[in-house]
């Protein structure tokens, strides 16, 4: 199969998920009538039109190709690293603080690039965790745990 | 003389040291992130709103408009400098703009720009002005099927001004438009699609979803390409034009000036649209298009006036009509909101001294660019030498804090990686984006005044169709999207976003 081809296939795919998906479920709410439209009505149709669009996508990828298109590389790293630390931030910023998932998310996305080095990424992270210490928490009093819950016995 | 009582109202408001004070800020931050690439005014709008809660709504609005187009400005010092758009809307001005710089004339390439962008600034300030009053009016007269319409008249031209395949955005809009869905639904009370997490309940955040979309997708695509960064070494000397200069570049501002301001309205179109379209304006009108690529001074002056033209003309639908016509003017809606006031006609005279100061203001912020840019120069080029490997997980922790600090909850931060991996995910199956967040937008919006517009007709469709505004808006959406199927139409469009990408 094409390249080309199989980009618009997938993309297809995807809209026919979220299609099936929203008309599904706003099938459980109340759909209405069309002078009076319950929660569904809306969501049902959107997801039945976006169904329908991912369905002549895929057909048409299917049919249509425009011969061979060079896809860029796909590299698992940046991906896995940029997310999984954005995620870890997320769920280590209430039990560890501010101070702790800072250095955290900075290291392991530092490690993403191709150009890492140790002792800059740790350097840069404490630089940053300097800057936001006293924008945000001095300056600009953001509601946010600094330190650790075990510490300072808070939740 | 009513616009110039107006305009002296507005003056009065944005120099009061306050405003002014913020306005500075603004725009001096506007044109740091505009010059670091990576890291755009949706990031840093959406990092900063939280901050501008203490602010009275006025000079929130005035500095968060300062970002914007301050951004505009140091997108091209970057684009000339080092060749790397430090914005999307300033990618047209490397073509020129380095040609320029490698032949010794980075100064005058950066004057020009910076000329070209304050006089298409004051036109399309004074045109925002004139418009405001007349469009405030008809909006008056808009029932429920006429705001509809409008909307799917807005999300075809996202459609049409999207790059690549018309119905990959169509399906983009149409899953905003469900995303924009979830969580409590108005009228009824219902939780939809909200799984049973309670975050979910209020609806998904709109700066989640920007930031994955936009932020967190961008960085990784940054890091997977090899970027090479060279800044010129060289020392930039030489701002002043010649005569022969000023003549060639003065009626590219002009056409690159109206060109942009045109754009800047209409809906889904922007800043990005308007420099491209303008410099391929440029090349079709010149005696001499070999020139355009090898230094041209008109390559650098008529997109740069158009991108800083449209990025202020693209308030007036927002600010008359209370419609965002981009992701940027969705963000000050919701600024707006959260600041308590309603974006739409109504607040010309509600809030008559926040309409006229935020445009009066953004006047003033475009002369403090001129003065600000070309001494601050060597700063901006000291900071580009910060390689990117240090800039981004910077860029990634400011991201984190301002999502956080938003609701106060770490949910919203697990959901802008979710984003982040959809945004990603799309972006190389070669979807656009923008699309979605603005069907996002609009889309709780478009249900209500659909549900309303049915029934007042008592579940007749066909109201959409009688009544000539609410047709006029749906025929002009339908004739759009007639002339991009059409083939030789779509040719072009294509070659003119593959020279984009």
């Amino acid at each position: 199969m094409h390249i080309k081809r199989a980009k618009d296939f997938k993309a297809g795919l995807i809209f026919i998920f979220f299609g099936i998906g929203s008309a599904v479920f706003s099938g459980t709410y109340q759909i209405g009538t069309s002078a009076r439209m319950g929660p569904g009505y809306f969501p049902f149709a959107l997801g039945g039109v976006l169904a329908g669009l991912g369905l002549v996508i895929v057909l048409r990828s299917l049919s249509r190709g425009e011969g061979m298109r060079k896809a860029r590389s796909f590299r698992a790293k940046p991906v896995v690293l940029v997310v999984s630390s954005v995620v870890l931030f997320g769920l280590l910023l209430r039990p560890l603080g501010l101070i702790f998932s800072t250095v955290i998310l900075i290291i392991v996305s530092s490690m993403a690039s191709d150009e890492f080095k140790k002792k800059e990424a740790i350097l840069n992270a404490f630089v940053l965790l300097a800057i936001v210490l006293i924008i945000f928490v001095y300056f600009l009093k953001f509601q946010i745990p600094v330190w650790p819950s075990f510490l300072t016995g808070r939740i | 003389m009513e616009l110039l009582s107006n305009l002296a109202l507005g003056f009065q408001t944005a120099i009061s040291p306050l405003n002014l004070f913020y306005c500075f800020l603004g725009v001096l931050i506007g044109t740091l992130i505009g010059v670091l690439p990576g890291i755009g005014p949706v990031q840093t709008i959406a990092i900063l709103l939280p901050a501008t809660f203490a602010l009275p709504p006025v000079t929130a609005l005035i500095m968060l408009a300062g970002i914007y187009y301050g951004a505009q400005y140091g997108g091209s010092t970057t684009s000339i400098l080092v060749n790397v758009p430090g914005e999307a809307s300033s990618v047209v001005t490397c073509m020129d703009g380095y040609q320029m710089a490698l032949q010794g004339r980075a100064g005058v390439a950066l004057t020009i720009a910076a000329l070209g962008s304050f006089v298409a600034g004051c036109f399309a300030t004074l045109l925002l002005a004139v418009l405001a009053i007349p469009l405030s009016e008809v909006a008056f007269k808009f029932g429920p099927a006429e705001y509809f319409s409008l909307m799917v008249f807005g999300l075809i031209g996202s459609i049409v001004f999207a790059s690549g395949s018309v119905i990959k955005a169509v399906g983009m809009v149409v899953l905003g438009l469900i995303l924009g869905m979830v969580g409590t639904d108005i009228t009824s009370g219902t939780h939809r699609f909200s799984f049973g997490i309670p975050e979910l309940a209020d609806g998904i955040g709109f700066v989640p979803l920007a930031m994955g979309l936009f932020g967190i997708s961008e960085i990784i695509k940054s890091l997977e390409r090899k970027e090479k960064r060279e800044v010129l070494k060289s020392k930039i000397m030489g701002f002043w034009m010649s005569k022969k200069e000023i003549r060639a570049a003065a009626p590219a501002v002009a056409r690159g000036t109206l060109t942009g301001s045109l754009l800047g309205i209409l809906p889904g179109g922007g800043v990005i649209l308007a420099s491209f379209i303008s410099y391929m304006l440029e090349k079709r009108i010149s005696r001499d298009p070999q020139s355009f690529g090898k230094g041209n001074i008109r390559g650098v002056a008529a997109p740069e006036s158009a991108n800083n033209a449209a990025s202020q003309t693209c308030f007036v639908p927002l600010l008359t009509l209370g419609i965002p016509s981009n992701v940027i003017l969705a963000m000050m809606a919701g600024a707006m909101i959260i600041h308590g006031i309603q974006p739409g006609p109504r607040v010309i005279s509600s809030n008559p001294s926040l309409f006229w100061g935020v445009i009066v203001s953004m006047w003033v912020g475009n002369l403090m660019l001129v003065i600000l840019n070309l001494p601050l120069i060597g700063v901006w080029v000291k900071l580009l030498s910060v390689p990117y490997r240090l800039l981004y997980p910077a860029i990634l922790l400011f991201c984190c804090i301002g999502i956080y600090s938003v609701n106060n909850n770490t949910f919203d931060i697990g959901l802008t990686a979710f984003f982040g991996l959809l945004g990603y995910t799309f972006a190389k199956l070669e979807c656009e984006p923008a699309p979605l967040i603005l069907g996002f937008v609009l889309g709780p919006m478009m249900e209500e005044n659909l549900r309303r517009g049915m029934l007042l007709s008592r579940g007749d469709p066909s109201v959409f169709f009688t009544r000539p505004l609410s047709l006029a808006f749906l025929l002009m959406a339908f004739a759009m999207l007639i002339v991009i199927a059409l083939p030789a139409i779509r040719r072009k469009r294509e070659d003119a976003f593959h020279e984009e990408g």
